[in-house]
């Protein structure tokens, strides 16, 4: 016991001093409360659709997120538009598709079984109209990141001036947040840039939070049964364990020794 | 082994038995006698059984979902987590699960150290141990290249480049183990192959672990040999399988916390980007369970012995019954080895967190400096302190320290308890 306690301090002073010797080049990222954090965190519905306005209207023209499809839009745990309005949004999306029966391509209306429509034709068509820089898919971009949301959060708002040592070639942005400051992508947001459906005063704080959020449910569409079962299933496993400690007293007590 | 004569009750178990003694495997299971004062330490053989198959389960369903090609093996994983009934659930346990195996085998390896469960009569024991402990990692590495993001990617083009340190030969069996000249689909199907055929050799390994366990029987934190059946000893059914039980259910709390609250924070942010041979990660760094080697790894300036180094790191503790020359068993009775044990404890922690670093400045010194201690630990110090150590007295029974207090680890090394007797 004596040995484990010992052993518990030194990792606690390797950790400190970890922390502490990697503060210095480590950039604080900004805070805010999520609401899908903790035992029972759930998403804001409000923010997953407003945060789907803002993917919609500003970052899906360069940003594409292979991996979701319209019917998400409506599935339990996520925005939860209702079916109607998540095939109004599938709709309102031109989709390639065929080849029909005359062997030729053509385009159509989304559809609820339709993948989020890409801004580009591939990887090297969105370098191309972006500078050489391909903009990520989204789709699991939170989990892809050291960060995660706080570092998305902060990118968003982390657009400054350049202090006055650092140059800037053309097409690249400086950014507190971003690893080595220099980004390919300019400053999307600005205050009142995108008219929420709910009336919610747009402001960059409001619109980068309510993205982020969205995004956060892109890459884990099942965080919130997720959080539910463990909840559930650590209850059944604390409370099981618990009668199994009394089952185990009471077998041991058979014989003249502790367990 | 001790076993009494078993006969079935019914006729048609003896019918039965007569030409498979299955009933007396049985029997033998439930009633093998162990010794009574096994600590908590003693669970995790049963606690690595269950995260073995647990792994073998979960591994199966994904098998079904997974697809092993190069072009698609990404995409099929993000299909398991979001389209694929509970999916999720099955990903994450599987790929904590790694995690919790290698926490788990590390406290076995531990503390059969702690207790030289190693020493005769059970070398054999500890050999199968390191083989499996050596196909765990090589199963758990070519795990973590299957979902094919970056770290999957980079991870498997330095690993497999390290055989190129062999001379002559080396830069051939590169090309062999890849299938080609860079790591790519051939390596990825291969891979997935030897993925899903590992774990069916780790289980045949684990029947003949406990088979060659069952002939001199556990080890105790006592260290003494003991007479089984005993007063020392109690059947293994009730009584060890309700106490692993409870462990087990303690050990699956900590493993459901992570697989539903924190699923992502054992695992690399950049292993969700897709793997691309064009971009190089700006730190490499394998899995936790493996930093304390690439520790070693690194810290050789040449990549032939680097690679030699890190071998041997494994390799040496096959040899370890026999480094280790003193009589006495559990580090109760050695106090000095008690304290080098601590050393050594907190020297790997050390490797491994140096490992998780960039190999430079002070990191590799100090990397060096814990390599270094790492193979004196068992050139040096074991064999010395075998012969000039000043053991405690050793009690002749387990009952004996039972009746003189508890046989808890850490009222049993109070000295008292047996030499006032």
């Amino acid at each position: 016991m004596k040995n484990l306690f010992r052993i518990s301090i030194f990792i606690i002073l390797v950790v400190c001093f970890h922390n502490k010797s990697f503060a210095a080049e480590k950039v604080e990222y900004l805070k805010t409360d999520w609401s899908f954090k903790g035992l029972f965190g759930k998403f804001d519905r409000g923010a997953l659709q407003r945060g789907y306005q803002v993917y919609t209207e500003v970052c899906a023209s360069c940003h594409s997120m292979k991996y979701l499809s319209y019917r998400n839009l409506a599935e339990k745990g996520g925005p939860e538009f209702t079916e109607a309005q998540a095939k109004v949004i599938a709709a309102s999306f031109e989709v390639k598709d065929g080849p029909n029966a005359d062997g030729e391509m053509f385009t159509r209306p989304g559809k609820l079984s339709d993948k989020f429509v890409m801004p580009y034709e591939n990887v090297k068509a969105a370098q191309a109209a972006n500078g050489g820089a391909y903009p990520p898919d989204m789709s699991v971009l939170v989990k892809a990141r050291g960060g995660g949301v706080d570092y998305i959060y902060s990118l968003l708002q982390g657009y400054e001036d350049p202090p006055a040592d650092i140059k800037l070639d053309d097409g690249v942005y400086y950014n507190k947040f971003m690893y080595g400051n220099k980004i390919k992508m300019a400053n999307q947001l600005s205050d009142g840039l995108v008219e929420y459906a709910d009336g919610t005063n747009s402001t960059v704080e409001q619109m980068s939070k309510d993205v982020t959020t969205f995004l956060m449910w892109a890459a884990e569409p099942h965080l919130e049964s997720r959080h539910q079962m463990g909840f559930k299933a650590i209850l059944y496993l604390i409370i099981l364990t618990i009668l199994v400690y009394f089952s185990m007293k009471r077998i041991w007590s058979r014989i003249e020794t502790e367990v | 082994m001790s076993d009494h004569e078993y006969t079935p009750k019914s006729k048609v178990g003896k019918w039965f038995n007569d030409r498979l003694p299955l009933l007396t495997l049985a029997n033998h299971l439930t009633d093998y006698p162990t010794p009574k004062n096994l600590n908590y330490w003693w669970t995790f053989g049963g606690i690595l059984t269950f995260c073995l198959i647990t792994q073998i389960v979960t591994g199966l369903v994904l098998a079904m979902h997974y697809i092993a090609h190069a072009d698609m093996a990404f995409d099929s994983v993000e299909h398991i987590m979001r389209d694929v009934n509970y999916g999720w659930l099955i990903r994450y346990i599987h790929a904590n699960g790694a995690s919790m195996f290698f926490l788990a085998v590390y406290i076995h390896i531990f503390r059969s150290l702690f207790y030289g469960s190693y020493k005769s009569p059970r070398e054999i024991i500890w050999i199968i141990g390191i083989i499996i402990y050596l196909l765990m990692m090589a199963a758990a590495f070519m795990g973590y290249v299957l979902p094919w993001g970056q770290m999957s990617f980079w991870g498997a083009t330095v690993i497999t480049n390290l055989f190129s340190a062999i001379p002559l030969v080396g830069e051939g069996i590169v090309t062999w183990l890849w299938g080609g000249y860079s790591v790519d689909n051939p390596t990825l199907t291969r891979f997935f192959t030897l993925h899903y055929l590992i774990p069916f050799l780790i289980l045949g390994l684990v029947v003949l672990h406990i088979w060659a366990l069952h002939v001199p029987g556990n080890n105790n934190p006592v260290g003494i040999d003991i007479q089984k059946p005993s007063k020392d000893t109690v059947p293994f059914h009730p009584y060890i399988v309700i106490k692993d039980g409870f462990a087990l259910l303690m050990f699956m709390i900590v493993f459901a916390f992570f697989v539903f609250y924190t699923p992502n924070i054992l695992g690399h942010a950049d292993n969700y980007i897709e793997a691309d041979p064009l971009v190089t990660p700006a730190h490499i760094v394998p899995e936790w369970y493996l930093l304390p080697f690439y520790a070693i790894l690194r810290s050789v300036p040449d990549k032939l012995l680097g690679v030699v180094a890190m071998l041997s790191a494994i390799l040496i503790l096959a040899a370890l019954p026999w480094l280790d020359t003193s009589k006495i068993r559990s580090a109760v009775f050695r106090p000095l080895y008690r304290q080098f044990y601590w050393i050594l404890v907190i020297d790997v922690l050390i490797l491994g967190y140096v490992g998780a670093m960039p190999a430079e400045g002070l990191y590799l010194l100090i990397a060096r400096v814990a390599t270094a201690y790492y193979f004196l630990h068992f050139l040096v110090i074991l064999p010395v302190l075998g012969f000039k150590e000043k053991t405690l007295p050793i009690p002749l029974s387990i009952t004996e320290p039972v009746l003189g207090g508890s046989p808890n680890f850490a009222t049993a090394r109070n000295k008292e308890s047996f030499t006032n007797k």
